[in-house]
């Protein structure tokens, strides 16, 4: 497993994205790790380009900003564009509900959107996404990420969310 | 699982301001929600009122600064928070509480400016403000936090020092750090200095409200609290009534003055970083010295000896402290989101000894870590030649 993670997590106000860096932070403190998560937006709530930026460290963090980022989940054909144009070697995550099919090495496109509609609720496309980005690449455990879908929901909410996390799991058994 | 784990969280520098401002014994928050800082505002709103306290959202921030300046004569802790928009229509105030001598603490949560800006942008741009943005010659003491554990820490400093000096406290925040989300361990309540306001030892008829001893910092009684004065904006004597006669005014000009003066040694605040044999100084607050501090580490590894100085308290000035480093130091490099505030300052203190250089950014995003290494470079380059 790698030492240091950089991730970006990008789309557009109102996806979810920050809560989503947030959850994928602290599953990595569960694990000891040192984690900082940034954001940026525009000055709209809704809509607009939206960024949330996760560093996952053994080490201090000094500078908290992504600066060669190791994974990218984009949620928007604007974030897309974006990111997908970068160096070969970082895999980009996208929603082919919301964005064209591309082909490329590096790209994992999957119906996130459609799947947690199917689940019950669209809101859970993000836990599937962070689900699979885990497997895939060993970001954080799913344990750890069970762990802070169970402290931060409960009930239904809880067991649609662990629900979601296993099929992001699934699909990167494919 | 160990303990540290246990107790570490992911909290936001904003949430970290609000929780540490509470501990400190914050129990009023009057304010008018804006961005960047409007997070301090909702947790304000949820946590008050279950810990007795009260929160009030006010028509502007005129009103918000007026009304916990009332809070605090009445004897209750509290803060305010806001960001340029909002710290300009403060200033009035500030200078009210600075003459009054009521303890209060504005946050700032800068953002790009002037006027309305870029209001989700990070930017430096009030570190002279926060010195100098209302009239006269006043004590004010400000702070700057890198980290959200700093913000923590920095948040319960500064309701201390207002408590203590009787001053307005402004914590400056940056953008970056207001809305920066970090593993943090907080203290535990035992942990943690609480300064509480000194009251008077005499009764009413003997009180003297303005009347302070050799520490310059007079008792206060809480309004309500059976003393009854007089409280001015005006020049007054030590009961608090107007006056303009001149012995009294510049006594007590300078009084509010030397409450800051005398004890520099337990206001200040800094870190530093391979100082000691630095050849080239950067010098950085807030959300830039981060990135200071990851080129200061990088430009180590390219054989440029240099260090960072980072000062946690910006206002008063490290005027010896800066004094020293450019004693021995080829050049001193003030990174700053803004035209060069900060840098003016410390050419004041330096400019005859070092070269000062500035890296100044003000389109709306952070200084990165590669162009201060850049400027680095270059300082370097220039020192080799000369």
């Amino acid at each position: 497993m790698k030492e240091r993670y950089e991730i970006i997590l990008a789309g557009s106000g109102g996806q979810g994205l920050i809560v989503c860096g947030m959850m994928l932070g602290e599953a990595a403190i569960l694990e000891g790790k040192n984690v900082v998560q940034t954001q940026s937006y525009g000055i709209a709530s809704r809509g607009g380009f939206s960024k949330a930026e996760v560093i996952i460290d053994r080490d201090e963090i000094i500078f908290q900003q992504v600066q060669k980022p190791d994974l990218v989940l984009a949620l928007t054909e604007e974030a897309m564009e974006i990111y997908a144009s970068g160096s070969p070697e970082i895999p980009v995550f996208y929603d082919t509900t919301l964005l064209k099919t591309r082909s490329g090495e590096n790209l994992y496109g999957f119906p996130f959107t459609e799947m947690a509609r199917e689940l019950g609720h669209t809101g859970t496309a993000n836990m599937i996404a962070l689900g699979v980005m885990s497997a895939v690449t060993g970001l954080v455990k799913m344990e750890s990420l069970a762990a802070v879908i169970n402290k931060r929901f409960s009930g239904k909410v809880a067991e649609m969310n662990i629900k979601a996390l296993n099929l992001g799991l699934a699909l990167a058994a494919k | 699982m160990s303990r540290v784990i246990e107790m570490a969280r992911l909290m936001q520098g904003n949430e970290a301001v609000a929780e540490g401002a509470l501990a400190a014994g914050v129990r009023f928050f009057a304010g008018y929600p804006i961005t960047p800082s409007t997070e301090i505002a909702e947790i304000m709103a949820e946590r008050l009122p279950r810990l007795g306290g009260k929160f009030i959202q006010m028509e502007d921030e005129i009103a918000s600064i007026a009304a916990i300046i009332g809070a605090s004569l009445a004897g209750v802790k509290s803060i305010t928070a806001t960001s340029g928009p909002g710290f300009s229509l403060m200033q009035e105030n500030i200078g009210f509480a600075a003459m009054a001598e009521v303890p209060i603490v504005i946050v700032n949560v800068q953002r790009s400016g002037p006027s309305t800006g870029m209001p989700t942008a990070p930017a430096q741009g009030d570190v002279m403000q926060s010195r100098w943005g209302t009239h006269g010659d006043h004590p004010v003491i400000v702070l700057s936090p890198s980290s959200v554990r700093e913000a923590y820490d920095l948040a319960v400093r500064s309701v201390n020092l207002a408590e203590k000096y009787r001053v307005p406290v402004v914590l400056l925040m940056d953008e970056v750090i207001g809305h920066l989300r970090e593993k943090v361990v907080l203290p535990s309540p035992g942990e943690l200095e609480v300064v509480n306001r000194v009251e008077p030892d005499v009764g009413p008829e003997k009180y003297l409200p303005f009347g302070a001893g050799d520490q310059g910092v007079p008792p206060m009684a809480n309004f309500g609290s059976g003393y009854r004065y007089h409280v001015t904006g005006l020049v007054h004597d030590p009961k608090g009534l107007p006056t303009n006669n001149p012995v009294v005014a510049e006594k007590l000009i300078k009084r509010l003055q030397n409450k800051i003066d005398l004890n520099l040694d337990d206001i200040m605040i800094d870190t530093g970083k391979n100082l000691e044999d630095a050849e080239i100084v950067v010098l950085a607050y807030g959300a830039t010295a981060r990135s200071a501090l990851q080129a200061v580490k990088d430009a180590r590894k390219e054989g440029i000896k240099a260090g960072l100085y980072r000062p946690a308290v910006l206002w008063p000035f490290p005027q010896q402290k800066v004094g020293a480093l450019a004693e021995n130091a080829r050049a001193v490099l003030v990174p700053e989101m803004n035209l060069g505030q900060y840098r003016l300052e410390v050419e004041r203190v330096a400019g005859e000894r070092t070269r000062v250089v500035g890296v100044n950014r003000v389109h709306g995003e952070l200084i990165t870590p590669e162009e201060i290494l850049a400027a680095l470079r270059e300082v370097h380059k220039h020192d080799a030649r000369s």
